[in-house]
């Protein structure tokens, strides 16, 4: 499993990507995405999802 | 762009150096010569020459020089009750209106622009949406591009405190003399009713261990940039029922950790702007429950009373915003900075300020002398310079001042919407506009029509325009001559 990002919510605030170990995020287009092959949702680097716990908007980083 | 945007009208109707200093006018002529220090006589010499030209930092700066913002830097670590990150940062811009994000790359050609139209700039201050030491990467990059191309800017940042102490010595290295510290409460049960999370250490906090760790880091922040002589602004949001009465508290504890000013300003909590405060009905406080509030807290750390909670990408001086005239699609692809129209208007101002200094101190002894127990509250139309410069229907903010036994002091300012718009006024405007200068005694303008001023009188506040390019302090001085019979300025001088 790996994360993905709701765009229609996301503010492109950028938190995401500079939080993310995995270098997964990424800014395309209109939004920030998250490449599915890259995410590891943080595993054996943190507790939580990175994304997910910075994200201001509830429910925009949600397990794809 | 067209015509020049800007001539150093802000300071006078006149341009050029010579005619600029002969219409300086009353008082303040006669003792230009006196030597007067040029900076007002309660503040230290080396804090003066930080602050001189920062009009957040400095009352007096602010008649002269302008700051503006680059939004550079969205991303945050802290939730606020008061923000709404669909938007924009509460911090110090008006919540609900989007700005113009940037890049490190484009802020600069921004700063640039600004620079060659703009001769009061003198600040450049990265004031959200976001918190410029959370988003370090992006804020250093920008710091580091304008200064190598405008030395003399001053750098400046304002921050929730959560990130701060990982980049108090950075913000030395890179000259930043000047940080902003928003601190709503020094107590954590305070806290968890203004901050739901924050993001800290790679995970998000809640509840009161969140605001226990974000009022500590706040605090080692503020005690960090005081040891390293950086000076410090604290903002405060009034939250009536919540953090309003504590504010007295926080003023102290910032105090004893040698804040060097401390700002309160009013909630803003319009449900339209879609914050949790907005959609919870918390109130903002009113003008006059600001000025009660700021009234308790004189004495403690400095009072800065000129707030004007600008947005994120404003350009100007404090009470204007000028930011829609430079967004990034009018700004050509190449800049090349242009130094002559700010180092022409710095010399103007370096004599201009020490003659209004020199009317500004003579002012307000003569009204301290004048033995009357009352005191007035003045509103004043100006487009900068520290003079009765606007007109009554142009202003689209009024700046109010006390003269009483004290003195007379810079008390805060009235937002009102443009009375008079190609030429004709608006009756409905008017309306709004009197109701903005609710307790006001006197208005000052350089020009007001019959009749909005018998508008005004209806409604007991008395307009003059007799005082028309003065100094502020001069025309209140003779104001209150007038209005309790004592001695006129004109008539010791
Ligand atoms: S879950 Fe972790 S690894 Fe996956 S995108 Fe989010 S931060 Fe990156
Ligand atoms: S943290 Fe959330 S809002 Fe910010 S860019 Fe990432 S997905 Fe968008
Ligand atoms: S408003 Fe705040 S960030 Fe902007 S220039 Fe003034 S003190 Fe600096
Ligand atoms: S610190 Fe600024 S951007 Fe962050 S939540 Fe608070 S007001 Fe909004």
């Amino acid at each position: 499993m790996t994360f993905k990002i709701i765009a229609s919510q996301c503010t492109q605030c950028g938190a995401c990507e500079f939080e993310c170990p995995s270098v997964a995020i990424k800014f395309k287009g209109e939004s920030y995405v998250i490449d599915p092959d890259k995410c590891t949702e943080c595993k054996e680097a943190f507790d939580t999802q990175q994304c997910a716990s910075v994200c201001p908007v509830p429910k925009t980083c949600v397990p794809a | 762009m067209s015509a020049p945007i800007i001539s150093l009208e802000g300071l006078t109707s006149t341009t050029s150096f010579d005619q600029l200093l002969a219409t300086a006018k009353s008082g303040g002529c006669a003792s230009s010569t006196c030597g007067l220090s040029g900076k007002p006589d309660d503040i230290d010499p080396a804090v003066w020459e930080k602050i001189k030209d920062h009009p957040c930092f400095s009352e007096e700066a602010h008649h002269y020089f302008a700051r503006m913002h680059v939004a550079v830097a969205p991303a945050c670590n802290v939730q606020c009750n008061y923000c709404n990150r669909k938007y924009d940062c509460a911090n110090e811009s008006r919540p609900g209106v989007v700005s113009e994000k940037l890049t490190p790359d484009q802020a600069l050609r921004k700063v640039i622009a600004v620079a060659n139209e703009v001769p009061q700039l003198s600040v450049l201050g990265i004031a959200g949406p976001g918190d410029a030491c959370y988003d370090w990467k992006r804020t250093k990059a920008t710091f580091e591009r304008v200064a190598r191309e405008i030395p003399d800017i001053k750098l400046c940042i304002s921050t929730n405190g959560l990130a701060l102490p990982d980049h108090a010595a950075e913000l030395a290295d890179m000259n930043v003399d000047h940080v902003t510290i928003t601190i709503n409460m020094v107590d954590p049960e305070v806290g968890v009713k203004i901050y739901p999370w924050i993001f800290y250490d790679h995970r998000r906090y809640i509840g009161i261990e969140a605001a226990r760790i974000l009022h500590e880091r706040q605090m080692l922040g503020l005690e960090m940039l005081t040891a390293r002589g950086i000076l410090t602004k604290i903002n405060s949001v009034m939250i009536p029922g919540v953090n309003d009465e504590h504010l007295l508290e926080v003023n102290r504890w910032v105090k004893e950790r040698g804040a060097f000013v401390h700002n309160v300003m009013p909630l803003i909590s319009e449900p339209a702007h879609g914050t949790h405060f907005g959609l919870t009905g918390q109130r903002g406080p009113n003008a006059m429950e600001m000025k009660a509030l700021q009234d308790r807290l004189e004495g403690g750390a400095n009072l800065m009373r000129h707030c004007r909670q600008c947005r994120a990408d404003a350009v100007g001086l404090l009470g204007e915003d000028r930011g829609q005239e430079f967004t990034l699609d009018s700004i050509p692809g190449e800049v090349t900075y242009d130094p002559s129209r700010r180092e022409a208007y710095q010399e103007v101002v370096a004599h201009e300020r020490r003659d209004h200094l020199a009317a500004r101190s003579e002012a307000i002894g003569m009204v301290k002398a004048a033995g009357s127990g009352k005191s007035l509250l003045v509103a004043v139309a100006t487009r900068g310079g520290g003079r009765v410069n606007e007109h009554f229907g142009h202003a689209k903010e009024f700046q109010v001042y006390e003269a009483s036994p004290r003195g007379i002091s810079f008390v805060g300012h009235r937002k009102a919407e443009q009375y008079c718009r190609g030429g004709r006024g608006e009756n409905a405007t008017l309306d709004g506009v009197i109701a903005a200068l609710e307790g006001i005694d006197i208005v000052l303008c350089a020009k007001i029509g019959d009749c909005p001023k018998d508008q005004l009188a209806e409604a007991g506040i008395r307009a003059a325009d007799a005082y028309g390019h003065d100094y502020i302090e001069t025309a209140i001085s003779a104001i209150y001559a007038a209005e309790f019979g004592v001695q006129p300025l004109a008539a010791t001088a």
